[in-house]
């Protein structure tokens, strides 16, 4: 089932709440994703999207629920699954090269040293970061640094990219390149890729599905925003698209009204947690409320009806 | 013309170097001449009061003193004439004993008190009470029990240097960045690896600070600790000498006290200048 390469079901987290009982991030919330898609969560902060991020890294645990990737449920972190910090988090005693090799030592314990500062160096190339390699994190820029973490997520062959708003510490003229970097390496590679953004030209720039968060506490996936804009596209044509500005106007209303408002918009409808709409905001004849399923959804859908997923594998 | 700011440090330290020498110097010869007494009294009293020359010596003596120790450090002429350099190798061996003693135990140690915080606040307790005693108040049980005054010497100075490494591994250990421990679980490194290429480099600065604080605290100790045990050690070679009524001597030997700590604490900081790393 490569549309369910990930997926996350039911999943839910809370927190002892300073004055007894507990506070709820998010519950029941369901998400799946194919082998090779770019999915970007977009929310508020304090909608729980680092934690369903830690939470895929195996770095928190979900209170409920289960997450299962490439037909595994993940019990803890793992090297298939690389993240890159949004604070870059390298090592600052050892070099560009050394934080990388650190990562490739780990994955391969049993490769020879050469083997791994090959691999190594390698990834800090596929970066542009071969000249310095041998610098220590202190005498490289932001975006330098960043790309090191980059080439310290990629080095490993991991099955999922999980990012945690890479590109925001960066000013807006490196984010920009190492975006562009970032799109070609994953288009390249057809790298699974999960990353969570505030930006919203960032999240249609890169991502194939853009999954938009209501506020927490007791935060849903409000809807998965189906990207209508070609998959060749770049980032100086990309706002000349017709379908950029129904794309971006939409994510921003949700962003600006209704993340906030979603449960009485959604109020006395049906709603189910495992199905949010898919939505394409290209097609604006239709409302978000009635939206497009994708093909793919409605197909499981019709199967996972009676076997909730989890169930259906170990039945496998 | 300008002179960089370390030359007129130079210059200023030398300066008052000079003018202490001076006012040293001339506060000990004295004026006037020697006091007009009975010759049996002159006799007990000694040339000092006889000739109106002072005590004290002055900086010419305790160079010509020191100079003499550094022609001839390491000479045995009996048991309470030995060497100044002999003297200060046996409480340098005794202190490097005692506070290697003291890493081998702190550093392990802490690195369990702040991997596990069980561990921290079972053991914090103990650490709190057995702190703030002082080493010398260990003296006589450490005499008591190990019944060797050199032994017991190297214990006391294990005591007091173990506390500032212990806490320093611990806090180090405990404050890890949490963005480097996540790197590493992401990384699915083991325990041991993640403790000696993530914790151990991102603690040592804060350990070497430990470090460093103990050698100063062991090299204070053992001074007394020498004083109070005897037979070797420049703590009693300073008592033994005070004893001998030779004051130039005892000040010989404090400059000598001074220069080694200092030289210890400048090993130490070159260490810790060696694990830091910029950020």
């Amino acid at each position: 089932m490569s549309d369910r390469y990930i997926s996350i079901e039911g999943i839910s987290r809370s927190y002892p709440a300073p004055g007894g009982g507990s506070t709820t991030v998010f519950e029941d919330l369901w998400l799946s994703m194919a082998r090779g898609e770019f999915v970007a969560v977009i929310g508020h902060s304090g909608c729980g999207k680092t934690t369903v991020l830690n939470i895929l890294a195996g770095l928190d645990a979900p209170s409920s629920g289960v997450v299962i990737v490439d037909v595994k449920a993940i019990e803890g972190p793992s090297l298939d699954r690389a993240v890159i910090f949004q604070s870059h988090a390298l090592m600052p005693w050892k070099s560009a090269l050394g934080n990388v090799a650190y990562a490739v030592a780990s994955k391969w314990p049993r490769r020879s040293r050469g083997e791994i500062e090959g691999k190594a160096r390698q990834a800090i190339e596929l970066v542009g970061l071969g000249p310095a390699a041998d610098r220590k994190p202190a005498q490289l820029s932001g975006g330098m640094k960043q790309r090191v973490g980059i080439a310290r997520a990629l080095s490993i062959d991991p099955k999922i990219l999980l990012m945690d708003e890479p590109f925001s510490a960066l000013d807006a003229l490196t984010r920009g390149t190492l975006q562009d970097e970032v799109r070609k390496i994953c288009i390249e590679t057809g790298q699974t890729v999960f990353m969570i953004t505030h930006d919203v030209d960032e999240a249609i720039y890169l991502a194939d599905k853009i999954v938009l968060m209501t506020n927490g506490p007791g935060a849903r996936i409000a809807e998965i925003v189906v990207n209508p804009l070609p998959q060749g596209r770049t980032r100086n044509d990309v706002h000349r698209h017709p379908a950029y500005y129904p794309l971006r106007n939409h994510i921003i209303d949700f962003l600006v009204s209704r993340s906030k408002a979603f449960d009485s918009e959604i109020a006395g409808k049906s709603w189910d947690p495992r199905h949010p709409p898919h939505v394409n905001p290209a097609q604006p004849e239709r409302s978000p409320l009635h939206p497009v399923r994708m093909p793919q959804a409605s197909e499981s859908e019709a199967s996972s009806r009676d076997f909730p997923e989890a169930q259906r594998r170990t039945a496998l | 013309m300008t002179w960089s700011s370390d030359v007129r440090a130079y210059l200023v330290s030398a300066l008052i170097l000079v003018t202490f020498l001076l006012a040293w110097h001339l506060a000990v010869t004295g004026g006037g001449g020697g006091q007009k007494m009975d010759p049996e009294y002159a006799k007990l009293m000694g040339l000092s009061a006889t000739q109106g020359k002072s005590a004290m010596p002055g900086p010419l003596d305790v160079g010509a003193t020191l100079w003499g120790h550094i022609k001839d450090p390491f000479y045995v002429r009996g048991t309470n004439d030995v060497g100044l350099g002999l003297q200060l190798g046996h409480s340098i061996l005794r202190v490097m004993a005692g506070y290697l003693l003291a890493m081998a135990v702190a550093i392990p140690l802490g690195f369990l008190i702040g991997m596990s915080p069980l561990m921290s606040r079972a053991l914090d307790p103990f650490i709190q009470v057995l702190k703030p005693i002082s080493p010398l108040a260990w003296m006589p049980l450490a005499l008591y029990t190990i019944k060797d005054s050199s032994t017991s010497a190297i214990f006391v100075i294990f005591i007091c240097s173990v506390w500032p490494m212990l806490i320093n591994t611990a806090f180090g250990v405990a404050n890890v960045r949490k963005e480097w421990l996540n790197v590493a679980r992401t990384l699915e490194v083991g325990t041991f690896r993640k403790a000696f290429t993530v914790i151990l480099p991102a603690a040592a600065p804060t350990i070497v600070t430990g470090m460093r604080i103990s050698i100063g605290i062991a090299w204070l100790v053992i001074v007394a600790a020498e004083m109070l045990v005897g037979g070797t050690g420049i703590g009693y070679f300073v008592w033994n000498e005070w004893n001998n009524l030779s004051i130039t001597n005892v000040i010989t030997a404090i400059l000598v006290i001074g220069l080694v700590g200092m030289i210890l604490d400048q090993i130490l900081a070159a260490l810790g200048r060696f694990v830091t790393f910029p950020e």
